[in-house]
């Protein structure tokens, strides 16, 4: 039996834009064991929940993570009116919708960069920053804050978007979206990436679905899962099919990311094209959540869950998230066996860990 | 093989040096906030009456209110910009302006207080000339 070294991966590393460890069991190059450790970040934001009354949360709720800011604000905000009894209205929906898969964009524009850095492709990094700064610029335009939004409250949203705006912002998402398809065909056809790429870090359908993959890192292994397809807000009513592909490896994963800013743009503007008037909130004075109850929403990296147990009081009694990259540790820890010490960098980056999230 | 891999990327570099830069000289050259931009906690203290509603839902606390000093004080380094004390004032004294707060070169509260004038400025302190003898 060959002798096997320990080498520590993180939580200090070039590529990881937050902390976490990997203790890495090598024979020779290859590694035959990956050990997680978590926990760098932690900051007990549910427990501030059973402190700070259910209204004002929704701005603790928001601020667990910066990238995926807006959708933990939506998915508190909605867990809350559904233990209340409210029903947003329409036009709330539709806008929550529409902030959420801007949302989508930078988060995944922000990856691709990142991939494209680990890539050692600095050029191309730069690029797709670039295009977040105008996604960035559009968020700003229409809620007011670049990473937190700040628009999302219980009983539905802050500000309202004017038609003005709303045809600015479509007129907008065009130009970003012939951008980027610039930005695509690099992605896609050159053989840098394709080499770094192509046949690495591959997690069969069934051992995705074993090990509970959720997100890009399901959906680039075949599995149509995606959490919008339960209709929440007004994915409903809009005409969309999650994006599957077929590889299960780093390009796969990469070709999903790619396709989904494509297709968030056009949600986008099946949003504007199709947005009620009407009221933007509803009051919830006097009311107060009463019961328990679990709600799902999709994160840009993936599904993430709710759990929330409320009896009648000014707080809730628990609150707690399953983020996205916990449910995608063990199928990263299982892609990491037998892979070249060099690949380790680019298939932990194709989960996209979001560690801030995942450790609240 | 090497022309053709560099392709793509070469081409989008080349169209990208005859476009303008991305970016902004920063310091010289600003970009004006946008109306919506949540920059800073703005307050007028002609029409308050004290009534610490702001105080109550301010999530972090930066905001004090004394009732019978009659002094309304917030720590901008506190501020989250929610607009919780916009929303919740009932005579429209706070509001959010766009331009962002400049940066705090310490830790400062700024208070208003009712009915206060700044002094009026300190006489210019004249020295007689040293008489000989």
């Amino acid at each position: 039996m060959a002798n096997t070294t320990l080498v520590p991966f993180g939580p200090q590393h070039p590529v990881l834009p937050e902390p976490i460890h990997l203790d890495l069991e090598l024979e020779d190059e290859r590694v035959v064991r990956a050990l997680p450790s978590i926990g760098y970040v932690h900051r007990g934001l549910e427990r501030l929940a059973e402190h700070y009354d259910f209204i004002e949360m929704a701005q603790v709720a928001e601020r667990i993570c910066g990238i995926c800011s807006f959708i933990h604000g939506q998915g508190y905000c909605q867990g809350v009116e559904s233990l209340m009894g409210v029903e947003v209205p329409p036009r709330a929906a539709y806008l929550r919708t529409l902030w959420a898969e801007l949302s989508r964009i930078q988060s995944h524009l922000l990856w691709l960069g990142l991939a494209a850095d680990a890539l050692g492709y600095e050029s191309l990094f730069q690029h797709s920053w670039r295009i977040r700064e105008q996604v960035l610029d559009l968020i700003e335009e229409t809620a007011g804050g670049r990473v937190i939004f700040g628009v999302c409250k219980v009983g539905g949203v802050r500000k309202d978007v004017d038609a003005e705006l709303l045809q600015s912002v479509r007129q907008r998402i065009g130009t970003i979206r012939t951008q980027f398809a610039e930005i695509t065909r690099i992605f896609t056809v050159d053989p840098t990436i394709q080499r770094r790429t192509r046949g690495i870090g591959y997690l069969s359908p069934e051992d995705a679905h074993h090990l509970g993959a959720v997100g890009p890192v399901a959906r680039g292994s075949g599995i149509a899962r995606d959490t919008r397809t339960l209709g929440y807000a007004a994915y409903g009513e809009l005409d969309w099919e999650p994006i599957v592909e077929q590889g299960g490896d780093c390009y796969a994963r990469c070709l999903v990311r790619i396709r989904e800013i494509d297709q968030s743009c056009e949600l986008i503007i099946q949003c504007i094209d199709r947005m009620p008037d009407g009221p933007i909130e509803v009051s919830v004075k006097g009311k107060r959540p009463q019961g328990e109850a679990l709600f799902r929403l999709e994160q840009p990296r993936g599904e993430v869950c709710y759990y929330m147990h409320a009896s009648g009081k000014k707080n809730l009694d628990r609150f707690r998230v399953r983020t996205p990259t916990f449910a995608n540790i063990a199928p990263l820890v299982h892609m990491l066996k037998g892979c070249e010490l060099a690949d380790v960098p680019v298939i932990v980056l194709t989960i996209d860990p979001c560690v801030s999230c995942n450790e609240r | 093989m090497l022309s053709w891999s560099i392709r793509p990327i070469a081409e989008l570099v080349l169209r990208n040096v005859r476009r303008q830069p991305a970016t902004r000289l920063y310091p010289r050259e600003r970009r004006s906030p946008f109306p919506r931009t949540r920059g800073q906690i703005a307050f007028r203290i002609d029409d308050c009456d004290f009534c610490t509603i702001c105080a109550h839902k301010c999530p972090t606390q930066a905001i004090v209110v004394h009732r019978i000093d009659k002094t309304w004080a917030i720590d901008h380094g506190r501020c989250i910009l929610c607009s919780n004390c916009v929303e919740g004032c009932p005579n429209g004294c706070i509001r959010l302006r766009n331009e962002p707060h400049p940066p705090l070169r310490a830790h400062e509260i700024l208070t208003f207080r009712k009915g206060y004038e700044s002094p009026p400025p300190p006489p210019p302190v004249t020295v007689e000339p040293p008489t000989a003898g």
